[in-house]
């Protein structure tokens, strides 16, 4: 019974993710796109859950689904209603064509890999305990095998918040500088 | 292991993938292509929290917290840009920005 339970909840959440993601491709207002990527990053904070994976799931709806979504959000509205695109931009009709070949060849190579070479490999999860995935463990990873990652990530996130800083700044002189 | 095995996610991990590839390929809007990047990171993301669960170490889900970061600081410099686009009046089609083009 919790095993069709969870078959019913992963369906229901892949679902969720793949039309998700389909609509922020589609659709033509960038607004629109932005909340519908919000659906996206819940649903897949779900298969997060069903993966033993809290506190990244956690982190996935407070990092994602609230400090970038906002952040697009913002920028979207500040930006307006200047943006009059067609939903599929317009260009030769080869290069649509092209493109949707190519995202066919990486599903299809994807496919093919994992059917022909990988399939009784992925089929055997190690059992993992109820610690697995929790703020504990993913700490004491964090602090002791991968500090080097996570010194890096801090200086990746001050580099980050300077560039975002001097890329606001100059317009703002840009544009005193014409008035 | 309750649920879908792995082969399930690793096919949802390349659907989104491809998904937002054609959104990258296919939009010249900048911030959809954005959200689109944002698709394949976090396609990337739930392949290495579905291997780490596979192989029973949290290496996987350490590598999609800092994928995380990256991405955050990624939005940041992109929006910073297309903000500072917006300022100058700049049409938003990146297929109009050819300054830079040789």
């Amino acid at each position: 019974m919790a095993n069709f339970l969870v078959w019913v909840v992963w369906f229901v959440a892949a679902f969720a993710c793949l039309a998700s993601a389909l609509a922020v491709v589609s659709f033509s207002n960038p607004f629109y796109s932005a909340l519908a990527l919000i659906g996206n990053l819940a649903s897949l904070a779900v298969l997060y859950l069903l993966l033993s994976g809290e506190f990244v799931a956690a982190g996935q709806v407070l990092v994602y689904g609230g400090a970038v979504m906002v952040m697009f959000l913002f920028v979207i509205a500040y930006l307006g209603d200047r943006q009059g695109e067609s939903p599929w931009s317009g260009g030769p009709s080869w290069q649509v064509v092209g493109a949707i070949l190519a995202g066919g060849a990486i599903l299809a190579e994807v496919c093919v890999v994992v059917g022909l070479k990988a399939g009784g490999l992925l089929s055997k999860p190690q059992h993992v305990g109820r610690s697995f995935g929790s703020p504990e463990a993913l700490g004491r990873a964090f602090l002791t095998d991968h500090l080097l990652a996570f010194e890096v990530t801090s200086i990746v996130l001050l580099v980050a918040a300077v560039g975002g800083v001097v890329l606001g700044s100059h317009a703002r002189q840009e544009s005193d500088a014409r008035a | 292991m309750h649920g879908p095995d792995i082969q399930w996610y690793v096919v949802l991990s390349a659907l989104l993938f491809a998904t937002g590839a054609l959104g990258v390929m296919l939009r010249r809007n900048p911030l959809i292509i954005l959200l689109s990047v944002e698709i394949m990171l976090n396609s990337a993301n739930l392949l290495l929290i579905a291997m780490s669960r596979l192989h029973g170490g949290e290496d996987g889900q350490i590598f999609a917290i800092s994928v995380m970061a990256v991405a955050a600081a990624e939005v940041v410099v992109g929006l910073g840009l297309i903000v500072a686009m917006g300022r100058r009046n700049v049409e938003l089609d990146v297929d109009k920005l050819r300054t830079l083009r040789g």
